[in-house]
């Protein structure tokens, strides 16, 4: 099934809470309200003519200084061999968005590391702790408005970290 | 009196040798038997992510090497199909051949590291040493055609680094000649079907199809399981449509379908599908210039894709953002190890430490690529 279709499904059954469909890139994408991403995402994973079993990849994204944090779902589906993303804009001082781990386990761990890196909170996640950094790290990395550490501590003293 | 037996928190790692890297696990355990696992990793997180964001895209193709260090060329591969994607590069015949060359003596290198260190984990130290004599060979090749043994930066976008020397062609078809029988006349009997290594692999670490799926297990995990699926087959990139060759799955032979040996043996079957296509590939690699295609500025459109390819460990995945600047905006990787090691909790539930070593092995994992 091509992605507009399956917008045009999606936009029936769900309405509002699918904001928008971007078929121009290179891979075809549907944007959808936060609040509804669990029940977008267990549908897609059911529904029989879809049947996206396989989550490929999710990346947590920041979209720049003062706007939207953003997570990104590649689907697949190991049955039709279709192919879609979903995407998910977050605000900034309030980044939560559902777990999807429910439906497809790869999401387990790629939403810590989402959480890890961009600061991403998944309500629902059975587990959500830092996965790379320690688990006593301040910040979130990947987010643009980062400050990289200029000291930290071993065995409570402060040591420079050498540029 | 009764006998009082409680559960104990075992600590596996970060030095182990079976581990395959720094890999900790904290294991549950009643007595002998496993009941949970819990992998932590992340000890040698560099934040790979962090350096794409600020480097030139050309700057970014050496830290790629660094994630798989056993599969450089495939990462740079990766990495490189991906940029080229964004920006609609057409790559010339040679280049593209060279390529598939690079990639699939990679993959079998490897895949022989892989059933070595497996061989070693469970006891058996010969194979490991007749593994190391060919792969020794194809780091040889790789070292005349770039210089380097173990990390590459011989894919460029565009193009590559070098051409390839003169006898290079010559020198890679004598060492398929010699390695080809090797497989059926020397690991088969020395690792495949001895006795003790199927007693101890044949029966642990089930995988069944639809958790492999659900958990993203990719490549000769997936495989092993069952489940046809390879990328090079299924969604070709590069030039991969032109080339026949078979996708070997696990059958369970000796025991359930999905089990340590059946992945075990996916890999020995793909050493000699490799050495199919790096026949064909020998024998069609036409003349070209392999840097006339490389672009002096690196600036992708404004845009996102993600591509995966195959990996020796399955599918490695690159999701590239561009805001038009000579720096990637965002690159997150999606890496095979990763999720394969976040199955081995509901693989190892119920069985003996012992085959815990047995799962690990044959998941094929390289940390460098789990933590990035």
């Amino acid at each position: 099934m091509d992605a507009s279709a399956i917008y045009d499904t999606l936009k029936a059954r769900f309405g509002d809470d699918i904001l928008g469909f971007n078929g121009e890139g290179i891979d075809p994408s549907i944007t959808v309200a936060p609040a509804a991403l669990d029940r977008v995402a267990s549908f897609l994973s059911d529904e029989p003519a879809f049947a996206f079993d396989a989550l490929m990849c999710l990346s947590g994204v920041d979209h720049g200084s003062g706007k939207d944090l953003g997570v990104v779902y590649h689907l697949h589906s190991m049955t039709h061999r279709h192919t879609i993303t979903l995407k998910v804009d977050v605000p900034r001082d309030a980044p939560h968005v559902p777990t999807v781990e429910h439906v497809w386990k790869t999401a387990d761990w790629h939403e810590r590391e989402a959480y890890d890196m961009v600061g991403i909170i998944f309500d629902g996640h059975s587990d959500l702790r830092r996965i790379l950094c320690p688990d006593d790290w301040e910040g979130h990395p990947l987010r643009k408005d980062y400050h990289t550490q200029e000291y930290y501590t071993i065995g409570g003293k402060p040591v420079r970290v050498p540029v | 009196m009764a006998v009082q037996t409680e559960e104990m928190v075992l600590n596996m790692g970060p030095q182990h040798p079976s581990t395959h890297g720094v890999l900790r696990l904290a294991l549950r355990t009643d007595g002998e038997i496993v009941t949970q696992v819990t992998p932590h990793i992340g000890y040698l997180h560099r934040c790979f992510e962090k350096h794409a964001e600020n480097l030139p895209y050309q700057q970014v193709i050496p830290f790629t090497d660094r994630m798989d260090y056993l599969a450089s060329m495939n990462n740079n591969l990766g990495y490189v199909v991906t940029v080229e994607k964004l920006m609609g590069l057409d790559i010339p015949e040679r280049v593209e051949y060279i390529r598939v060359l690079m990639a699939e003596f990679n993959r079998i290198a490897s895949h022989l590291m892989a059933l070595g260190t497996y061989g070693m984990d469970i006891g058996a130290f010969t194979p490991f040493l007749f593994a190391f004599r060919d792969r020794e060979m194809i780091l040889d090749l790789f070292e005349m055609a770039c210089g380097a043994r173990l990390l590459y930066n011989y894919i460029w976008v565009g193009g590559l680094s070098h051409d390839l020397p003169p006898g290079w062609t010559e020198k890679a078809i004598e060492f398929l000649d010699q390695f080809e029988p090797r497989i059926e006349r020397e690991y088969n009997p020395l690792l495949s079907y001895n006795k003790i290594f199927i007693e101890r692999t044949a029966k642990v670490g089930i995988l069944p199809p639809e958790t492999a799926i659900s958990y993203g297990v990719t490549g000769p995990n997936l495989r092993g399981s069952g489940v046809k699926w390879d990328l090079r087959r299924d969604e070709p990139y590069s030039i991969y449509d032109r080339f026949e060759f078979e996708v070997p799955v696990g059958h369970g032979e000796f025991g359930p379908l999905g089990s340590s040996w059946d992945r075990y043996y996916v890999r020995i079957l793909e050493m000699a599908e490799c050495v199919k296509i790096l026949r064909q590939a020998l024998a069609q690699l036409p003349p070209g210039d392999v840097k006339a295609a490389i672009p002096k500025n690196v600036k992708p459109p404004v845009g996102d894709c993600y591509v995966r390819t195959e990996n020796p460990r399955g599918e490695l995945g690159f999701y590239l953002i561009s805001d038009g600047s000579p720096k990637p905006y965002r690159l997150k990787v999606r890496s095979p190890c990763f999720t394969a090691i976040s199955a081995l909790d509901i693989m190892s539930r119920g069985g003996m430490i012992a085959d815990l070593i047995a799962i690990v092995g044959s998941l094929d994992i390289v940390l460098g690529e789990i933590d990035r």
